[in-house]
Parts: structure tokens; C-alpha cells; sequence
């Protein structure tokens, strides 16, 4: 691991010292620092913390916010709440799936789009609906998907 | 405060943001210093007509004034004939003071008391909170009411948590003062993950400060002086304003230590959620807190004994805590006005699916989901006919449409199958098909499950094959029956409940439309034209050969030359709907 990140590790942990239920927080600022939570990442957080590996990832793979792989450069929040769903919102994941040649929930070899499939955005008005990053795209068919994303 | 004569806010609430409110508040602002007018420029919540965002209110002599459905290029228009030349731009207008407007009747027929607030004022600033009676119910708590009659009064205003369950929140206060501890805790539950809802994060976005003094009147009734507020990570607007309103609380005096120069101490620390369902439940909220797997644990022992780190726990939702600072300003005689004899008060909905006027909307218990739907809602999208009604998400139930004069109320609903919920209620029209929208939610909550008892874990795995492979037309003879088998099983031998309501939306559909699983298994036909598998798209003779749809067609499988019939290549039509939705003139039809 580069020391680099060993460092921002460490100031992170320092700042959660003395105080209880740390572990969610500490990841979520580690993952929010680094993009991911890699293997050394979680054994040097171990170390430091004295939690044990298991327990950690015991945590880390409960909650879908942690992630082990590293991430695309665009995240994409495809909405699959139940607006969404009604509207459509199958069809405009599979448009993606298929213009970025990946998987449910994959990131393009290039590491430049990171597909999720999440909950719900909020925007049931605007259903189907999708975030790249911050923005927010609404009343999406497959058509429009497809060329919003290869504008990105 | 300012004596600014013009007024201008927009809706910047998640939803206005989405639909293109930064954008607009952005073109105002540079209209204001390039034409240098004296115009106060604020942002404000959601009002909760999400179907015209984005939204803007100008305040002037003229009284006020909504616009809605404005982009960029409408802004200097707008307020070059508004406030220039006094002639408001009547085609934009939604509602004001002096033209009426098509929506006025849409808050006419609502009662707010959980969002008085949204969408008027600027929930940056808690001096416009304060300007609104804002922290005076604390004050009249701290000064004139002793815990018991903080405890007194919200029983008798009959609240019940809005979470879903709607269990007495005066009660659960009572459980919690009992015990005597050197520490207690208050928790807001802010986890909000039923897929289609959102009206904590509205609350959260456009009055956090309410949140802010119902968690104060809590804690002060059980004694308490540490607080939580579990927000989703995934509603970063909502964490950001909560944060600004604790620190400028903290400020004013209405958090700390000596709370308005009394002996009562208070604190909120916010906590950001990583993403789990199943944290929506109480004890699984604690153990998440605790910085552990966010599983249930069995009860007893209640929270109100021993709840996070051992200690005495109030938890309730947004929604519930938001109602408590009005209780206690205007008395719990006046909120027992509103509701029926079980249901106090009001409930907050989001309005999505089908439905004209879809957003966020109060309205009084007992109002019937008919009125919810026609009076608030404006009716169903092109005026087809209404299917059924999705109330409480994955832990709720369809209500088909015989059932529509349904009172909404904890108990009427109960009785359907469905329940309250905390507040989605999505309206379904004939383009939906009933088995999908099962197994839809049955693939949320299988999916959420978090694995700790045998039968929420297995069975709703078992269940979501079934109906996967009803939907893909390979259901058999007694699948129904398994269905309903399993459905019971996972109801009594879960542990929690996500697991005890899992099943809902599979019995509540099998309840009522029963005919469209046996169509989907005995004849392979989806109605609704909604699961790929049972259903092909075909070109009619009305095809004009405009090639529109062989344009569309992803996959290049439709051909025709111009001006003549065109044909879908069956074999390897992917099913996307792109061609149904181009065709001009109607032709494609699903079989």
C-alpha cells in the first residue's frame, strides 16, 4: 500500500480515537478518502483499531455503501424504486448495461462508469429516473439513456 | 427583519434540484445584479407539487404568486413583466392570490401540520423557523409543563408513530421516562429505504429545525440528554441542512448545555447510515449506531429499557417527532380534531406512479384513498382507469380499486391486507401487472433480508424464484398455493418486521387478483403487456412504412422498405419497447 494512503488511513483513525461505534463512520471516511476499501486497507485499519478482520468486513459487506473494488470515474444511479419501476426502469438499465458492455452493477474496463442499481433518488416525479455523479436525469427512455451517457 | 419589498424563492428541495431549480435560481440571481433590482432572492423546500417543478414564488404588493414548470430562458421574461412592468406572465402561473390558478384547490383539500412549513420558508436560515412560532413549544415546555404533562399531552393528542407500525408515541414516551438511569437516549429514525417514498427527506430538506424541537420535547419528557439522528448517507442535501440547523441551534441557545437558562442539557449528533433496509427496524438501528451488522435482536427487551448501549431509548420517525412542537403550541384538543377515533391528526404521502399531480401531500386521517387520488392528486395520467393503490412498499399491500373508498387510517387499511406505511403510495393504472409488482417488492426485500432467521432468509428466496418464474411464463400447477404456504411461514418465524411483512405484497395480490397469476401460469398471457416473456410486439396494417421504428430499433431487427408495412424480426426482438413508443401512428401493438 502506498504511504500515502497509509497516512490518510491513519489521521482518520486518529480523529475517531476514544470513542464508541466507530467502525461505519471510520470506513465511510476511509472509503470517501480512497474510492474503496481494498484488502490492506482493511488489514492496516485491523491493526490500528484492534477490530478484528472478520468483524470489519463482517460490516463491510452488510451494507451495500462499502465497496472492495475499485470505482469508475462516473458514477451512475439507475432508479429502481417502485415510480421508477412502474415507469419503466428495467428497460433503461438494460440500455446502459448494453452501451457500456458490462454487467449489473459493473464498472467498464476503463474504469470510467461505474453502474448502481439503488433504491430510490427522490425524484419519483421525474420517474425513470437516474443520477450521473450529482446531476440528475429524469423521464429517461432507453433512446435518451443511450446518448446521454455516450456524451459523457 | 428586511424590508426588502420583493421576494423570490425557489424550491430547492431534492426533486426541484433534479428537475433543473439550481439552474433557475442561478439565471435569477444574475438577472437581479445585472438589472440591479431590490429583490431578496431565497431558496426554500419542497411544497410537494413535484409535477411542476421547478417552482418559483415571487412575493410582492400584488400578494403571491407560484410559477411552476419554469426553465432557464422563462426567467427574464418572467420577471421583466412581473415585476418591471406589474403584468404577471398568466400561462405560467400555478396559483396566486390574485388569478386563482389550476392548483390552488390542490392544497385547498390538504391539512399541514407536518409540512406547514415546507416549501415557505428557507430552511437555511432559523430565524424564519423562529419566525413561524419556531422553538416556542420547547420554550413552553421547558418553562410551564413538567414531564409528565409533555407525556400527558402527547397521549392525549393520540399520535401514533408514522413510521408504519403506529404504535401510541405517548405511550412508548411513558415506557421510556420509567426507568432511572444516569443516561438516556432519543434516536430519530431518518433511514428512510422504502423504494418510492420520501417524505422525511422532504421534512428534512425543508423544515430540519421541527425535527430539531420534537427530538428536544422527547428527551426532555423521558430525560434524556444525547440524541441520534440515523439519516441515509444517500441523502446528502438533507444531512447537509441538518447540520446547519444543529449548529445554528447550537447557537441560539436551543441546543446545549442549560437549555433556555434551565437546568436541561441536550445534544444531536448526526449518524449516516450505510445503506441497509432492515435498519428501518429499531434494534437493528441500535446495532448499526453500535458499529455493528445492522441485525435485529429480540424484543424484550424494548428499547425503552434498554435500547442503545444498554441504555433507556426513545426512537421514533421524522414524520411523528415533526408533529410534536405543533401539538404542544396549539394543544392536543386541537389535533384530535383532525382524524378519526383510532387515527389522529394527518399523514404525509408521496404521491408517485400513475397519478397527474404526483408529489408529496397531507392530508387528514379518514379522508378516503378515492378523495387522495381524484381531489389531491387530480386523477389517473390520460384519464384510464385506476388499477390499484401500493400503499407502506415492500411491508405493505395492493388495494384494488372496489376497495378505493377505503378510509386512510391505521386500522381501515390494516383491515385490506395493506397497511399505512410510512407514506409511498403509488397508484397503478392497466399498464401494470400485478405479479410484477409483487415480485418487484418480494426482490427488494429478499435482497434486504439480513440473513438472521431461516425462514425471511430462505423463504423469500424460494418465493422470488416462483414468481421469477411466473413472470418468465414457466409457472406450474400449485405454485399459488406454495406462495401462500411460504408466505405464512416467513410471516410467523421471522424475528422482525421486514420478515413478518415481507410477504404482504404477494397475499394482498393474490388476495385480489388472483385471475392475473393464473393467467400468467395457465394461459402465458400478461395482461398488462409488462413480462417480456408473455407478450410479443407485432406491426399492424396500419403501418404508414414512416420507418421510425426501424430507426429506434436498437438491435436492427425491424425491416421494411419505405412506405410499405415493416416487420419485427421475432426471433431476436429484444423487447425494449423503443419502436412501441416511436410508432407515430399507433401500429406496434404487444400480443
Amino acid at each position: 500500500m502506498k504511504v500515502s494512503n497509509i497516512d490518510i488511513i491513519d489521521s482518520i483513525i486518529d480523529q475517531f480515537k476514544g470513542k464508541d461505534g466507530i467502525l461505519i463512520p471510520l470506513l465511510q471516511e476511509v472509503q470517501n478518502k480512497l474510492g474503496y476499501l481494498s484488502n490492506d486497507t482493511v488489514r492496516h485499519i485491523a491493526e490500528r483499531t484492534q477490530i478484528t478482520p472478520a468483524e470489519i468486513y463482517g460490516v463491510i459487506t452488510f451494507y451495500t455503501q462499502f465497496r472492495t473494488k475499485p470505482i469508475g470515474e462516473n458514477i451512475v444511479r439507475v432508479c429502481h424504486g417502485t415510480a421508477c419501476h412502474v415507469a419503466g426502469a428495467p428497460g433503461i438499465s438494460e440500455a446502459i448495461y448494453d452501451e457500456l458492455d458490462i454487467g449489473k452493477n459493473g464498472t467498464t474496463d476503463d474504469l470510467k462508469f461505474t453502474v448502481e442499481e439503488v433504491a430510490c433518488l427522490g425524484c419519483c416525479s421525474l420517474a425513470p429516473a437516474m443520477m450521473i455523479n450529482d446531476k440528475t436525469y429524469g423521464r429517461l427512455t432507453p433512446d435518451k439513456v443511450r446518448k446521454i451517457i455516450s456524451n459523457y | 427583519m428586511d424590508n426588502k419589498k420583493v421576494k423570490i424563492k425557489v424550491g430547492l428541495a431534492s426533486c426541484g434540484i433534479a428537475a433543473g431549480g439550481q439552474e433557475v435560481y442561478d439565471e435569477i440571481d444574475k438577472y437581479i445584479s445585472k438589472n440591479d433590482v431590490d429583490i431578496k432572492l431565497e431558496k426554500t423546500g419542497c411544497i410537494g407539487m413535484c409535477y411542476s417543478e421547478p417552482l418559483v414564488e415571487i412575493k410582492d404588493d400584488s400578494g403571491q404568486t407560484m410559477y411552476g414548470n419554469l426553465e432557464v430562458d422563462d426567467v427574464e421574461n418572467i420577471l421583466n413583466k412581473h415585476i418591471q412592468k406589474k403584468e404577471p406572465e398568466k400561462d405560467k402561473i400555478i396559483f396566486s392570490d390574485e388569478f386563482g390558478g389550476t392548483e390552488k384547490k390542490v392544497l385547498k383539500n390538504q391539512t399541514r401540520i407536518v409540512l406547514e412549513n415546507c416549501g415557505k420558508i428557507n430552511p437555511e436560515s432559523i430565524d424564519e423557523y423562529l419566525a413561524q412560532d419556531g422553538y416556542k413549544a420547547i420554550e413552553k415546555v421547558l418553562k410551564e409543563m413538567t414531564h409528565e404533562d409533555v407525556i400527558k399531552e402527547i397521549k392525549e393528542s393520540g399520535l401514533r408513530g408514522r413510521g408504519g407500525a403506529g404504535f401510541p408515541t405517548g405511550l412508548k414516551w411513558q415506557f421510556a421516562r420509567k426507568p432511572e438511569t444516569d443516561k438516556k437516549y432519543v434516536i430519530c429514525n431518518a433511514d428512510e429505504g422504502d423504494p418510492g417514498a420520501f417524505m422525511d427527506r422532504s421534512v428534512l430538506e425543508g423544515d430540519p429545525h421541527r425535527l430539531l424541537e420534537g427530538m428536544l420535547i422527547a428527551a426532555y419528557a423521558i430525560g434524556a440528554d444525547e440524541g441520534f439522528i440515523y439519516c441515509r448517507a444517500e441523502y446528502p442535501l438533507a444531512l447537509k441542512r441538518l447540520r446547519l440547523a444543529i449548529s445554528a441551534a447550537k447557537e441560539k441557545g436551543y441546543l446545549g448545555k442549560n437549555i433556555l437558562g434551565t437546568d436541561f442539557n441536550f445534544k444531536i449528533n448526526i449518524y449516516e447510515g450505510a445503506g441497509a433496509f432492515v435498519c428501518g427496524e429499531e434494534t437493528a438501528l441500535m446495532a448499526s449506531i453500535e458499529g455493528k451488522r445492522g441485525m435485529p435482536t429480540i424484543r424484550p427487551p424494548y428499547p425503552a429499557n434498554s435500547g442503545l448501549w444498554g441504555k433507556p431509548t426513545n426512537i421514533n420517525n421524522v414524520e411523528t417527532y415533526s408533529n410534536v412542537a405543533w401539538i404542544i403550541r396549539n394543544g392536543a384538543s386541537e389535533f384530535t380534531k383532525f382524524g378519526t377515533e383510532k387515527s389522529k391528526g394527518t399523514k404525509v404521502f408521496a404521491l408517485t406512479g400513475k397519478i397527474k399531480r404526483g408529489g408529496l401531500v397531507e392530508v387528514p386521517m379518514g379522508m378516503t384513498l378515492r378523495e387522495v387520488i381524484f381531489k389531491v392528486g387530480g386523477g389517473i395520467i390520460d384519464d384510464k382507469e385506476v388499477k390499484a393503490v401500493q400503499l407502506g412498499g415492500p411491508s405493505g399491500g395492493c388495494i384494488p380499486k372496489n376497495l378505493l373508498d377505503t378510509p386512510v387510517d391505521y386500522d381501515s387499511l390494516t383491515e385490506t391486507g395493506a397497511i399505512m406505511g410510512s407514506g409511498g403510495m403509488v397508484v397503478m393504472d392497466e399498464t401494470t401487472c400485478m405479479v410484477d409488482m409483487a415480485r418487484f417488492f418480494l426482490n427488494f426485500t429478499q435482497d434486504e433480508s439480513c440473513g438472521k432467521c431461516t425462514f425471511c432468509r430462505i423463504g423469500t428466496k424460494r418465493m422470488l424464484e416462483i414468481l421469477n418464474r411466473i413472470t418468465q411464463g414457466d409457472g406450474k400447477e400449485g405454485d399459488i398455493e406454495l406462495l401462500e404456504n411460504l408466505s405464512h411461514k416467513i410471516i410467523n418465524n421471522s424475528l422482525c418486521g421486514l420478515g413478518q411483512t415481507a410477504p404482504n405484497p404477494v397475499l394482498t395480490t393474490l388476495k385480489y387478483f388472483k385471475e392475473e397469476y393464473e393467467d400468467h401460469i395457465y394461459n402465458d398471457h400478461c395482461s398488462a403487456g409488462i413480462c417480456k416473456s408473455l407478450f410479443q410486439y407485432f406491426i399492424t396494417d396500419e403501418c404508414i412504412g414512416c420507418g421510425v421504428c426501424k430507426k429506434k430499433c436498437p438491435v436492427d431487427v425491424i425491416s421494411g422498405e419505405q412506405k410499405e408495412k415493416h416487420v419485427i424480426d421475432q426471433a431476436n426482438c429484444i423487447k425494449c419497447g423503443e419502436c412501441f413508443n416511436a410508432c407515430p401512428v399507433d401500429a406496434i401493438i404487444k400480443k
